[in-house]
């Protein structure tokens, strides 16, 4: 009973919003991935990108809202999420004709595109303060649960409680179909074969008649899609700000670069990895332990390992000693 | 046009930032001018911090927030005066804290290089790690809850020496210099772009450990009413000779008060940044400096003839980075107070980046123009933004929303023009305003 009540504490703190928080990661990972596999650049806007696409996601959803449309238990951003989609998308493509198409003529080193791309994340931060505002926007609605723990109490019989919050569950849904999709894009389609090629193997590639500006185009409108999904369900399960969405960088790049960046399955391994040590570092184990110990043995203190404050920290350290021991993340990324 | 490219090039440019100041201060005030020349000087500290590692050795530091935040630490640890009653609280148990994990340090480092590489060598290294931690942690929690209990509304921090302000620079400097080494051993061994994420990250923590150790510099309660290195506008005022004077040159005492403030402030910052670069100028044109362009331009070649490249990165990393950190402590002494939540990485890391590419990276004539010409326009984009927006919504009803809506967003165009500055400066000059010399 008392590992059974440990485990149902441990899950509802530990291991569904982590599993969500890794969804998300995921989601984010991919976008960068991709981009490097093929325009081989780090890309700096990519939080920024997901601001954009989710803002654009709140507006539409709030007029839906405002016209009395929704979704019942589901959250009215899914209607709205093809809009978000659509302008990232268009975004992106047109910085790419506008700013990364030229040096990408000029053959310039990735380092130069990387610090166009801080020009862009400037012009993103800037559209998305303007239109909607640097401060925290909450645009869920729908079913709040789906189950709560006063539910899983009544069920189980245990004295802690697990409650599954509606967009924990949405997340790792939605995670879980894009990932399979794109997955299946990667490997099954023509298109995807050649991006595939084209990231391997540039030359070889455009001797067999692979398109490089369609492969291009691709990249960017695939990466803007993840992008919003990621800033959308983040946005459902915690709330919207420009800044924090800046802040995803470092967990987002600390993800692609531990599985092995250029490598989608590296990114999605990397996520869940990052999610997992950020959450299990900063909770305090003291309920927990209390359950596992015996009478009596109870240390002082939280048992907390890190402050919450510092699980940037987290990411970053596993980002370090992963590179040091192996430069190419866990799955065989990339080297230029 | 050809006289824009000759030698007057970048003298010209340096009468137009003048010009472009005077503007300010005949079309605004005087007061204003000077508080953006000084900010401008301290850009201009820091992105010669940051074109030192660029320019030199090509090394992308993205981290530079953090060092200027250590910069600012410095200005509090040096000039603050200490509290006495925090330290007996718990100084002592700090103190033995930091004994306690030196000496942890030293053990696992022993006991790694004795035992042989394998399985047992692992085991003891996490077995040590772990009783290290355990042992940090038991001795530090007590000691800086005490701290931090010491009139929590007041100090609740251990304070600082109480030396003069000015030393908080050279503090500063050497903070950041000390954190460099120690990031740029783990991390200039990465490739280029991986190394910088990884400062990005390095700043970040800095940040958060700023803001949550209370007991270092109060945290995001934040510290206020630092010593200056310049005298009071209030003890001005009060000074009669000081009054009459003014009222001589036709000045306002409380006006003139402010204006002589900030000239104390000028003089000192434009010799800090005088020395800078005349040293930086020095070291690029000695042996030096040309050992580090041929390290950046042909990294094997260098290497082939015997160059060790990363200990020069290492070296230029931790010299750019401590200039860095001395313009971080400038910016806090002019300021007056420390605050780590005000720390953004888009003001004090992306921006210098605009201001190294837009002056030209490598020269550091050019990174000090492109500090002054970008802090300018970033503190001008406000009224211009505002303007514009204005402009934009004059056909809009009074008290429409829309239009309101964008005029309270003006503000954030200066994010706008930024990014366009640095897109349309690396599209069309991407060697900047004034380009480095290529010697042949």
């Amino acid at each position: 009973m008392e590992i059974l009540n440990a485990l149902a504490l441990f899950t509802n703190f530990v291991g569904l919003p982590a599993l969500a928080y890794g969804s998300q990661l995921a989601l984010g990972a991919l976008g960068v991935t991709l981009i490097y596999a093929v325009l081989r650049f780090t890309f700096f806007a990519h939080g920024d990108l997901m601001a954009f696409g989710t803002m654009v996601v709140v507006l539409a959803t709030w007029g839906l809202q405002a016209m009395g449309v929704g979704l019942g238990p589901l959250p009215t951003a899914l209607l709205a999420l093809p809009a978000g989609i659509a302008a990232a998308a268009g975004f992106t493509l047109l910085s790419d004709r506008w700013v990364f198409a030229f040096y990408r003529r000029q053959k310039a080193k990735p380092v130069v595109f990387m610090i166009a791309s801080v020009g862009v994340m400037f012009l993103l931060n800037g559209i998305v303060r303007i239109v909607i505002g640097p401060d925290d926007q909450r645009f869920a609605d729908g079913e709040r649960f789906l189950f709560t723990v006063g539910d899983f109490r009544d069920w189980s019989g245990l004295d802690e409680g697990v409650a599954f919050r509606s967009t924990q569950a949405l997340t790792i849904v939605a995670a879980v179909i894009a990932m399979a999709a794109l997955f299946w894009f990667l490997q099954r389609t023509r298109m995807g074969k050649a991006m595939r090629a084209y990231s391997d193997e540039e030359d070889l590639a455009l001797l067999s008649g692979v398109d490089p500006a369609k492969v291009v185009r691709t990249a960017w409108i695939l990466a803007a899609a993840l992008a919003t999904l990621a800033g959308v369900l983040y946005g459902l399960d915690k709330s919207f700000k420009p800044f924090t969405y800046f802040q995803l960088l470092l967990p987002i790049f600390a993800s692609a670069i531990l599985g092995g960046i250029g490598n989608p399955v590296g990114a999605v391994v990397g996520a869940y990895i990052v999610a997992f040590s950020e959450v299990m570092v900063t909770y305090a184990y003291r309920k927990f332990a209390g359950y596992l110990l015996p009478e009596g043995a109870m240390p002082e203190g939280l048992l907390q390992l890190l402050s919450t404050d510092y699980k940037f920290a987290v990411s970053f350290v596993i980002l370090v000693v992963v590179l040091l021991a192996r430069p190419t993340g866990i799955f065989r990324g990339k080297v230029i | 046009m050809s006289w824009l490219q000759g030698p007057a090039r970048g003298p010209l440019l340096y009468l137009v930032m003048a010009l472009l100041l005077a503007l300010v201060g005949v079309a605004q005030s005087w007061n204003v001018a000077l508080a953006i020349l000084n900010m401008c000087l301290v850009s201009a500290v820091m992105a010669l911090g940051a074109n030192i590692a660029w320019g030199y050795a090509g090394l992308m530091n993205v981290g530079l927030m953090g060092f200027a935040a250590l910069g600012g630490l410095a200005v509090v640890l040096a000039a603050q005066p200490p509290v006495p009653e925090a330290w007996s609280a718990g100084g002592l148990r700090l103190l033995g804290t930091g004994a306690a994990l030196v000496a942890s340090v030293a053990a696992i480092a022993l006991v790694r290089a004795r035992l042989a590489k394998g399985r047992l060598r692992a085991l003891a290294t996490v077995a040590m790690v772990v009783g290290a931690y355990a042992l940090v942690r038991f001795l530090f929690d007590p000691a800086t809850d005490a701290i931090e209990a010491v009139d929590p509304a007041v100090t609740g921090y251990l304070g600082g020496l109480g030396l003069p302000s000015a030393t908080g620079w050279l503090l500063g400097g050497l903070l950041a210099a000390g954190a460099a080494w120690l990031i740029g051993k783990v991390s200039l061994g990465l490739r280029s772009d991986y190394f910088a994420i990884a400062t990005l990250g390095i700043s970040e923590i800095v940040i958060a450990v700023l803001k949550n150790e209370d007991w270092l510099a109060r945290g995001v309660k934040n510290v206020t009413g630092l010593p200056r290195p310049a005298p009071y506008e209030v003890d001005l005022q009060a000074s009669a000779a000081f009054v009459e004077r003014a009222q001589a040159w036709g000045l306002d005492p409380a006006e003139a008060s402010g204006i002589v403030v900030k000239l104390c402030y000028a003089a000192l910052f434009a010799a800090v940044l005088g020395v800078l670069l005349w040293l930086a100028e020095r070291a690029l044109n000695s042996p030096w400096g040309r050992m580090m362009r041929a390290i950046r331009d042909n990294e094997v070649a260098a290497e082939a003839m015997g160059k060790d490249v990363v200990k020069r990165r290492l070296q230029t990393f931790i010299l750019g980075s401590a200039v860095v950190g001395i313009g971080g402590a400038m910016m806090v002494s002019f300021d007056g107070q420390f605050t780590p939540g005000a720390y953004q990485p888009l003001r004090f890391t992306f921006l210098i980046w605009v201001m190294v590419i837009v002056g030209g990276s490598g020269n550091n004539w050019g990174s000090v123009l492109g500090g002054f010409l970008i802090w300018f326009v970033w503190i001008e984009a406000e009224p211009v933004g505002r303007w514009l927006m204005d402009a934009a919504t004059a056909w809009a009803p009074e008290g429409n929303a829309f239009a309101a809506h964008l005029q309270e967003g003006a503000a954030h165009m200066r994010m706008i023009f930024m990014g366009a500055i640095l897109l349309l400066v690396l599209r069309f000059a991407p060697r900047g305003l004034m380009p480095e010399k290529v010697r042949r």
